[in-house]
């Protein structure tokens, strides 16, 4: 019961957080939200037992990548947004075929939760950070490795397309 | 106990409400925040998946869960995944904001309706 009223109370912070991420025209406020749409989800992975996935998406989500977009915003002294046409067959073509996916998705969900189970509160010892460990430094060691290659690259290619010309 | 299809339907709304976000705004900053919010709507995903295999691994005599092929699933693999869905969304940040930077240099805007050419 508790954690089905706690599953309910996030889920609605974070589909208004999302929500209020659309609405808002000016770029700070939108960024704000989701940060609140992050800190939520959170809370849900440690609703499904996952403690490291729930402090690293506030440390590195909610922390590091929000404070980028929130810096580069006031940087760029980025104003409200403006209203412009955009394009046709986005607005024709795909949000209809977006909502007519979601649909069939949600649809098969629906019917097949019977055979997805359910989510029992602390049944289950899973997601510490010694266990996590374990696979990241034992079975995925080459993914993990080629991930740091990835950040190098992705740094030197941040520092040649922030320099100035000349 | 909650339905694991809850959280599932959870991730399809925040998934179509970033697809929405991605096709309706008009500036890149708030584009290129709705990339993160689907990326944030498929860790969710991965996670319950997560607990899903592990849950069946509890259940299962020997403790190991396995696909219908009779193949093993690496317990918590769901998890491990969002990690590097985190490292490669950290790296995309800082080069895609570089690029912002870069673009808003030369063209002075952040509507992505002026920004048509892949050149600076």
């Amino acid at each position: 019961m508790v954690h089905q009223v706690l599953f309910i109370v996030f889920a609605l912070i974070c589909v208004a957080g999302a929500v209020n991420l659309l609405v808002q025209r000016h770029p700070i406020n939108s960024a704000l939200s989701l940060v609140v749409v992050m800190a939520s989800l959170s809370l849900i992975y440690l609703l499904l037992g996952a403690e490291f996935v729930a402090a690293i998406q506030v440390i590195v989500y909610a922390g590091a990548i929000m404070v980028l977009f929130v810096f580069v915003i006031m940087l760029l002294n980025a104003g409200a947004e403006e209203r412009t046409r955009g394009s046709r067959v986005a607005l024709f073509v795909g949000v209809p075929g977006m909502i007519v996916l979601a649909g069939t998705v949600g649809w098969l969900l629906v019917s097949g939760s019977g055979k997805l189970g359910g989510v029992e509160i602390g049944k289950l010892s899973f997601g510490e950070t010694h266990q996590i460990a374990r696979l990241l430094f034992r079975d995925f060691l080459l993914p993990f490795e080629i991930t740091s290659v990835l950040i190098l690259i992705a740094i030197m290619g941040a520092v040649v397309l922030g320099k100035k010309e000349g | 106990m909650v339905p694991l299809s809850w959280y599932l339907i959870l991730s399809g709304i925040l998934f179509s409400l970033g697809v929405f976000g991605f096709l309706l705004k008009r500036n890149i900053i708030t584009i290129f925040m709705s990339i993160e919010l689907m990326l944030n709507a498929v860790n969710l995903s991965f996670v319950a998946f997560a607990n899903y295999w592990n849950s069946l691994a509890a259940k299962s005599p020997d403790g190991i869960a396995k696909l219908a092929g009779g193949a093993p699933v690496i317990p918590l693999s769901g998890q491990v995944f969002v990690f590097f869905v985190m490292v490669v969304a950290a790296a995309e940040a800082a080069v895609g904001l570089a690029i912002i930077i870069a673009v808003f240099r030369t063209r002075e805007t952040l509507n992505v309706d002026r920004v048509n050419l892949l050149k600076l």
